[in-house]
């Protein structure tokens, strides 16, 4: 049944060489644990991606019942953890992920300086790599407001202070951020709430994208 | 039974191993989530308090009146009063009769007496829709069934009011 609909797409679009050029590729031996355990360094950044990609599903469930306000914002998150099934699972995912994103990000990156596999030809991506933790950061910090309690309200105001701090720029930037200049509130909840789930989403996935695809092109670096 | 050795050749073993666990791992990842994503459907309907609608018994006639009133509606982690009204008269049994006064055709608020031009019946003004006074819908207008009926209750001689339950098609 299954392989005769991919028969069927297949006859007319050809789909075949699409997902080969994305799944069909050779492992050296030097980065393959079966072959040697020690390879297993070389997995962080697989489960970096397979831990983002747990955020974004957690993530999209989530905001069926948030809502970013202040009045509400709190509530919504009580309501999800209180009455609906699942819903302290699937915050917890969410709330944990983030932890462990962190983590393997930077276990990912001590590999890859450590066995040097940033220098050339590799710069660019190390480049990008470092885009996408920047990336990964600003996700943590403004995803650490939205649940609207006092120790989000109180991470922001210091987190925004910081920002306050970058020279000649400092308080236009945290005016920027937290959409008043005096005031933590109604705005910059829905600010925060925005770059959340929309601005660096987006610049995450063309970031892995260019990640992944020159990876591909040049290929996992060789044995120490 | 065929004495052969079912071959399994390496590439079907990994295959099934390999669809088997990613399978498993899909499925533990989106569990949760949608468990949680169809919630609503799953959670318990509410019975439906009666409220007082502030009618005395003796004040109903057989003529329709309309009575309005506010419930205390729990919306999530929304709680807010919504209105509720309803056409109250006694039938000709002398029982009470509270009719929700949303056109079963497609929502709109139906009157009594909405129109000169049908005198002694309810009106929806949106598609002519037409009920008689019992609530039962005229054939040959849009409405597809009754008028739903509210759950009454009498005490201390007012009219308390419960959910408004679908009656039968006419």
């Amino acid at each position: 049944m299954l392989q005769k609909i991919y028969d069927w797409i297949d006859e007319r679009i050809d789909i075949t060489p699409i997902w080969r050029d994305i799944a069909d590729h050779e492992v050296p031996e030097h980065v393959n644990p079966a072959h040697h355990f020690s390879a297993f360094v070389y997995c962080f950044g697989g489960l970096t991606f397979f831990v983002v990609v747990i955020q974004i599903l957690s993530g999209m469930f989530l905001t069926m019942y948030y809502v970013p306000d202040i009045e509400n914002a709190w509530k919504s998150v009580y309501y999800l953890q209180t009455e609906v099934a699942h819903g302290q699972i699937v915050r917890g995912m969410h709330h944990w992920g983030a932890s462990v994103v962190i983590v393997m990000l930077l276990l990912h990156t001590l590999r890859v300086f450590f066995q040097g596999a940033y220098k050339k030809p590799r710069e660019l991506n190390w480049m990008v790599g470092v885009l996408i933790f920047f990336v990964m950061l600003g996700l943590g910090f403004t995803g650490y407001l939205l649940p609207w309690d006092n120790k989000a309200y109180f991470a922001t105001q210091v987190g925004l202070e910081i920002a306050e701090q970058v020279p000649f720029i400092g308080e236009y930037l945290k005016t920027l951020l937290a959409g008043d200049a005096e005031i933590v509130g109604a705005q910059t909840l829905t600010r925060f709430f925005a770059i959340h789930v929309f601005f660096l989403p987006a610049a995450l996935f063309g970031l892995m994208a260019a990640h992944f695809i020159l990876i591909r092109r040049q290929g996992i670096s060789g044995p120490l | 039974m065929s004495e052969e050795k079912q071959q399994v050749s390496r590439r079907q073993f990994l295959n099934y191993t390999l669809t088997g666990v990613g399978g498993f791992m899909a499925a533990g990842l989106l569990i949760s989530p949608i468990r949680m994503a169809i919630d609503p459907v799953l959670k318990p309907s509410s019975a439906g308090e009666y409220a007082n609608v502030g009618l005395a018994v003796e004040d109903i006639t057989t003529e329709p009146q309309r009575v309005d009133w506010k419930i205390d509606q729990v919306d999530g982690w929304y709680e807010s009063k919504v209105n509720r009204s309803a056409w109250v008269f006694k039938n000709e049994n002398d029982e009470i009769m509270a009719l929700s006064p949303t056109c079963t055709h497609l929502g709109c608020v139906v009157s009594w007496e909405g129109s000169e031009d049908h005198p002694n019946e309810f009106f929806c003004p949106c598609h002519d829709g037409r009920y008689y006074k019992d609530g039962t819908n005229i054939a040959g207008t849009p409405p597809t069934r009754p008028l739903d009926l509210y759950d009454h209750k009498v005490e201390n001689g007012m009219l308390y009011l419960g959910k408004a339950q679908v009656r039968g098609e006419a």
